[in-house]
């Protein structure tokens, strides 16, 4: 029957047409929101650079040193891992990247010989690791995209709790980091012990003399955690920016794509309508001419009908 | 010449500017005033107000709470870091003043560091707000 074909296709497109309108408000949305997230990055910048500073100057001062924060070396036998990823998918590989990085820098500490402690940013990584039944030391929803210094604050207390008392012994954060709206990168870095090399570098040359309140070792003691924090806050941030452009990026194809299969669709939708239409009226022509015909030898057919009939 | 003052919270930077002098009070050390020309100088804060005054007809000085934090000073340069930092304009009197209120409620009861440190917080936050009656020639409006 002509127009089943057609309506099917029909129903079809609208619901292509409808899902791109998501897709297109998601796309238009991340964009927005990944000025605003660049925006808060360069806004932390002040912060991290500044804290790194004092550190700089309080190492010249020949503050003690030996902070377990600063890395005096000890056997490692546990490792800690700070995996940030999204609360939410619709982000193309973006979860899926860093994930599977966390996951392989696990299984390469455990292949040594250590044992792992995990800890957790975003709905999307817990969800994996808990699959597949990892142990999880902590994990935190609802942060990824706008993540606060607070948010910061409560994801480094979780690993520099046991890092001072002992209990892991290095802590690997693993996030993404934001170049720019075209290129993000996933990375592996150290967060505890901190890297001593900026510090000692700055050691060699005599600075200042300063006066302290209160002695230099004390603001230390006070001044390492702040640092940590700020370097997992501006983690955070690069990930949030990098989740943001992620999604930009796939609700972009995700468009395009809905834009391409409406074409060819709707192309198939007019050719079966066409069809249909052609092959309505052939029947139409087929049935005046077979009628035309009838008329004209009317009498033929009916002396047959009525041969056949007796 | 002036001071080049930079208040900085991790989110972002509060004031930048120059200005006369700034007050703060560090821990252990009490309250300290820098002036142009101050040796070096590196204090851990605790929770207080800190105070910019700026130069002569640049108007009111500026106030902050401050919850904890860093000073640097080092060649006329004040960096005030910290955590949690809030301007004068940007503090909730109400809230301020309701935490302070239950904060209060709370130490008679139970004493710990905790609620010790959430009274200061709201006494700060209503002393540079000037929620407060002025305290020390601070800040009145």
């Amino acid at each position: 029957m002509a127009g089943g074909k057609e309506r099917i296709l029909r129903r079809r497109i609208r619901s292509i047409q409808s899902t791109k309108k998501i897709t297109r408000a998601m796309e238009l949305i991340a964009a927005s929101r990944i000025v605003r997230a660049q925006q808060r990055v360069a806004a932390a910048r002040p912060y991290s650079e500044q804290i790194t500073e004092v550190i700089r100057s309080l190492a010249a001062s020949g503050a003690q040193l030996n902070h377990p924060l600063l890395g005096a070396e000890r056997e490692v036998r546990k490792v800690g891992f700070v995996i940030i990823a999204a609360d939410r998918g619709l982000c193309g590989a973006y979860n899926s990247s860093v994930i599977r990085a966390g996951e392989r820098a696990l299984q390469a500490e455990v292949a040594r010989g250590r044992d792992y402690s995990l800890v957790l940013v975003g709905r999307k990584a817990v969800s994996y690791f808990r699959y597949r039944r990892y142990r999880i030391d902590a994990a935190f929803e609802g942060m990824s995209d706008q993540p606060t210094y607070e948010d910061a604050r409560q994801v480094a207390a979780a690993v520099i709790e046991p890092f001072e008392t002992g209990d892991i012994d290095q802590v690997q954060l693993v996030y993404t980091q934001f170049l720019s709206a075209g290129t993000q990168r996933v990375q592996v870095r150290r967060l505890m012990p901190l890297d001593t090399g900026a510090v000692a570098e700055a050691t060699g040359e005599l600075r200042a003399d300063y006066e302290y309140e209160p002695d230099p070792t004390e603001i230390l003691v006070k001044l390492l955690p702040r640092y940590v924090e700020a370097r997992l806050f501006a983690a955070m941030l690069d990930a949030a920016a990098s989740e943001h452009a992620a999604r930009q990026r796939a609700m972009k194809s995700a468009t395009d794509n809905a834009e391409d299969l409406i074409v060819r669709l709707t192309r198939v939708m007019n050719r079966a309508r066409q069809d249909a239409i052609t092959t309505e009226i052939m029947e139409i022509v087929g049935g005046a001419e077979a009628l035309r015909h009838t008329r004209q030898s009317g009498a033929e057919v009916l002396s047959s009908l009525e041969g056949a009939g007796k | 010449m002036a001071l080049q003052v930079e208040l900085v919270s991790p989110e972002r930077i509060l004031y930048s500017g120059e200005a006369d002098m700034v007050v703060c009070r560090t821990e252990g050390g009490g309250e300290i005033a820098f002036l142009t020309g101050h040796a070096p100088f590196l204090g851990a804060l605790t929770i207080a107000q800190v105070k910019v005054v700026l130069p002569e007809g640049r108007g009111q000085p500026q106030l902050a709470a401050v919850h904890g934090g860093f000073v640097e000073v080092r060649d006329n340069r004040v960096i005030i870091l910290s955590d949690v930092a809030e301007l004068a304009a940007e503090i909730d009197v109400e809230r301020a003043r309701r935490s302070l209120a239950e904060a209060e409620r709370q130490i008679t009861t139970v004493h710990d560091v905790e609620v010790e440190a959430r009274l200061r917080r709201a006494h700060v936050r209503l002393e540079v707000a000037g929620g407060l009656s002025p305290v020390g020639g601070g800040g009145a409006h």
